[in-house]
């Protein structure tokens, strides 16, 4: 039961503000106490996953491109762009993109797209662009990221060797239970479908909010 | 063979300029995070378990210091042609294809990483190309990408944190716990408990986690195996896969998942840090409710 601790030290933590970084390492510390671990051994365990997971952090290289882009003027260019295409709304541009992410998400293509690649200088002014007047560009803005989340997490584990789909296989076999990944990853169809569904029709009432307003 | 050794060394150099340049500006705290993530990357596999343990109570320690800054405005943008694109498309097009192309020489390239080698050779080429044909000082690209990541701060680390805690939940045991508590909860013979405790289960973990890697497991062993799969005799594939699917619900409503949510909020500079999240919670919570009611189709 101790070990629980950790949990609610995320929670307590995240509820009174505390640094992030500094609640998780107070819960591992913690959790791994309780569950009788010596203290080194905790941060040995914990240095070494965070060794492991170092590709997580590589997409920042992408940084120095996308920021002298941004300076020689990118994000302008990617508004005036849609400002010259009749008919082009907020909603169809991020439909559109949607379904972009979701579909090179399933073939397993999960970082061509993303908040530093495609998002903050392409899509985000592309659809500022669009809407004109007509919506708040703080939302705008906070919708193409969602969009952009949304078509990732419901396209990516439709692709076999997707993470995700590797981390299931591999804890369902430590109970002796073997599946196929394409098995998984057809079931993770219907969802996908669902998401375009449910996003694309918010999408489609922004619009329709954009024509009354 | 190339593989992330190759897209550590290029991310390693980015984080190394990153810090130098904030030394120039004495930036201090700045110059640390950067230098010691740049030190990850480029000696984490010589530093060993418990040095990398020291390095990460380091950028914790700067972190909660609240001393990083962000970013020093730059002045407008300046001006040109619709060109400006090419470089900015050379880096997913050259990922896209490099995918599939550096899979066809398994002995030189790390199959398994294909597209992050591809989308460190399509920097290299977009970086190659921006100093041929827009000619900035050496440093320029690295200031303006510097000036990028004084935005995101020690958000970028985040996903990496939190992947690191899930290790240390896994060794304490913390999935077996939260199972015998779940089973004591669910009424005997319940199928629609179980399925409600299992995909909300996933969603609220993966909320405090900020992960549905670090839920699945825990999760899993709680209600998935013992009562959906071995108690009720339900399909093991689309309970696993649903399951995910209904912790990626969760993902989309916490701020725990920097990357997704805060990360994108600070690149796009708005007002709101939690702007991104209540764009997404009324997609996720429908799309939970979906998965919910697949996966009581899926059981019973």
């Amino acid at each position: 039961m101790l070990v629980l601790a950790g949990i609610a030290i995320i929670a307590l933590g995240f509820l009174l503000r505390f640094n992030p970084m500094l609640v998780i390492a107070a819960s591992a510390l913690v959790t791994g106490l309780a569950a009788g671990i010596d203290p080194l051994a905790i941060l040995a365990a914990f240095g070494k996953a965070f060794n492991d997971t170092r590709y997580v952090t590589a997409i920042y290289i992408v940084l120095p491109v996308i920021g002298l882009l941004e300076r020689n003027g990118l994000q302008a260019r990617a508004r005036s762009l849609v400002g010259g295409l009749k008919g082009l709304t907020t909603g169809r541009l991020l439909m559109a993109y949607l379904a972009f992410r979701q579909i090179t998400a399933a073939l397993g293509l999960t970082s061509v797209a993303g908040p530093a690649q495609t998002v903050g200088p392409l899509i985000a002014p592309m659809a500022e662009a669009a809407a004109g007047d007509a919506h708040d560009p703080e939302k705008v803005k906070a919708m193409a990221a969602a969009t952009d989340n949304i078509g990732l997490f419901f396209g990516e584990d439709i692709f076999i060797a997707i993470g995700s789909i590797l981390l299931m296989k591999g804890v369902l076999e430590g109970y002796g239970i073997f599946v196929e990944p394409l098995h998984m990853s057809v079931w993770a169809i219907p969802t996908a479908i669902a998401a375009f569904a449910i996003h694309g029709t918010r999408l489609w009432l922004l619009d329709r909010k954009a024509r009354r307003a | 063979m190339i593989g992330l050794n190759f897209v550590y060394l290029v991310a390693g150099i980015t984080f190394l300029a990153f810090a130098i340049l904030s030394l120039a500006e004495r930036r201090w705290a700045n110059t640390g995070f950067y230098g010691l993530v740049a030190t990850s990357f480029l000696g984490g596999d010589w530093l060993g378990d418990i040095g990398n343990g020291v390095l990460v109570l380091a950028l914790v320690a700067i972190a909660a210091s609240g001393r990083m800054k962000r970013r020093v405005p730059a002045g407008e943008p300046a001006a040109r042609g619709a060109m400006v694109f090419v470089p900015a498309l050379v880096i997913p097009v050259t990922a896209l294809i490099g995918t599939f192309v550096f899979k066809q020489f398994p002995t030189v390239f790390d199959g398994k990483q294909a597209t992050l080698v591809a989308l460190a050779v399509g920097v290299l080429l977009a970086l190659a190309l921006c100093y041929a044909w827009l000619r900035p000082a050496h440093a320029e690209p690295f200031r303006a990408g510097r000036a990028l990541m004084d935005d995101i701060g020690w958000a970028a680390v985040l996903p990496q944190m939190l992947a690191s805690l899930g290790a240390v939940f896994a060794l304490a045991g913390v999935g077996e716990v939260v199972g015998r508590l779940v089973g004591v909860a669910i009424p005997t013979g319940s199928v629609l408990g179980a399925v409600l405790a299992f995909g909300l289960g996933m969603a609220l973990f993966t909320m405090v986690m900020g992960n549905a890697f670090a839920a699945f497991p825990v999760m899993a062993a709680a209600v998935g195996i013992p009562l959906l799969i071995q108690a009720y005799g339900a399909d093991p594939a689309p309970v696993a896969a649903v399951g995910m699917l209904a912790g990626f619900c969760g993902t989309l409503m916490t701020p725990m998942a920097a990357n997704f949510n805060l990360v994108p909020a600070a690149l796009l500079e708005l007002k709101d840090r939690n702007g991104v999240i209540r764009a997404q919670v009324p997609t996720a919570l429908p799309l939970l409710v979906f998965n919910v009611l697949l996966l009581w189709w899926i059981v019973a």
